[in-house]
């Protein structure tokens, strides 16, 4: 018996929730549609496509996909677009999904880039957006406050401060990022590390 | 001479933040607004404010907000180059960080370090949401608006498109 024969016997399970791995133009454009379909953020859209409609992975390999690129810097869609593709295809499969992903919504912009310096200092559309700045910044405080809820709740206060830190350092005393975060993240992990280890013991 | 040309400086600026930039686009938004805005004068205030209520109206990826910011700057090329510094390094490196970790591994470091950072993240944009705020909530009318539309999206799955709309409606009616 090879320790490898367990893993071997679950083979036909999994291949059989999967579809075979897609062509590059396939994926570029599977991508594309994604990215047009996606206001405010691509993330459900993608995991739609990818799981349940054309089944490239299942939805723990779509989850740990994913894991790995919110923990990696960077726009975490984009990442996942680049390892999702290279996984199922190698680096031009990686390179076709990224293409996809953002291809068509920077054309978008750009042209949108082109009329705001054209019109953007006509009165009507200066209101408009000023109304839309507003929306959008209050979007933003409730993803902050959902994505803080489970925080709170734990009153975990080592946590919270560092939180907080973050926060007034970069949005009251305007601190550079890199300098900002070349401190936390090491401390962060340094606690979390410490917090584990007596949970632990 | 590199340090003069327009493009050069959106490749490196924006190169070096994405990496820098855990917990996705909007925790960079601080930054950008650093240097875009009080750095480099790429950009006022005001525009840096439409700049982000536009990304989030596009589709696509919210980090989109660099492709604005690189046309202000140098024009189409701008745009381009922007997009790309900010998008294609950090892909590359999770391209190359997945390949690592595809051997299957019982390593808890990947669940620790994501655990550590989650906080930090939130601090960010936070850190967004106060720094945007300041541009554009300068009347009463409009934080109200804010506020309400934050109260909205938190207590309901409304689809946040609407939401933006309906802010454009009452800016168009000169209300905010």
């Amino acid at each position: 018996m090879s320790p490898d024969s367990a893993p071997a016997a679950q083979e036909p399970d999994i291949l059989a929730a999967r579809a075979p791995p897609p062509g590059l133009l396939a994926l570029f454009l599977a991508f594309a549609r994604m990215s047009l379909a996606g206001f405010g953020g691509v993330l459900v859209f993608a995991r739609h496509a990818i799981v349940d409609q054309h089944r490239w992975m299942t939805a723990d390999e779509f989850n740990e996909t994913f894991a790995l690129c919110h923990f990696l810097p960077g726009p975490n869609i984009l990442n996942l677009s680049m390892v999702f593709g290279s996984r199922l295809r190698g680096i031009a499969g990686g390179v076709a999904a990224f293409t996809g992903l953002l291809l068509p919504p920077t054309l978008i912009m750009t042209v949108l880039a082109i009329i705001y310096a054209r019109y953007g200092d006509v009165e009507v559309l200066r209101r408009i957006l000023a109304g839309i700045s507003c929306a959008a910044v209050g979007l933003l405080i409730a993803v902050v406050f959902r994505m803080m809820t489970p925080l709170l709740k734990r009153m975990d206060v080592v946590v919270i401060v560092l939180m907080l830190g973050v926060f007034v350092a970069i949005g009251v005393v305007r601190l550079p990022l890199q300098e900002v975060l070349l401190v936390a993240i090491p401390v962060s992990i340094g606690v979390t590390y410490l917090m584990r280890r007596k949970v632990a013991a | 001479m590199n340090s003069e040309n327009p493009i050069w400086a959106l490749v490196s600026t924006f190169g070096l933040m994405s990496l820098f930039a855990v917990g996705g686009a909007a925790a960079a938004v601080p930054e950008m607004h650093r240097i875009a805005v009080d750095v480099h004068h790429w950009m006022t205030e005001k525009q840096f404010a439409d700049a982000y209520a536009i990304a989030q109206l596009s589709p696509g990826p919210n980090v989109l907000i660099v492709t604005l910011i690189g046309y202000a700057v140098a024009g189409i090329p701008g745009a381009l180059a922007a997009t790309l510094a900010m998008c294609l390094p950090t892909a590359l490196l999770a391209y190359y960080v997945s390949r690592l970790l595809s051997r299957p591994s019982q390593s808890r470091w990947p669940a620790l370090i994501q655990a550590a950072l989650v906080p930090l993240s939130i601090g960010l944009m936070a850190a967004s949401a106060l720094i945007l705020a300041q541009s554009t909530d300068r009347t009463i009318a409009a934080l109200l608006l804010t506020a309400v539309v934050a109260v909205v999206a938190s207590v309901s799955r409304i689809n946040p498109l609407w939401l933006l709309l309906a802010g454009g409606l009452f800016g168009f009616a000169g209300i905010v």
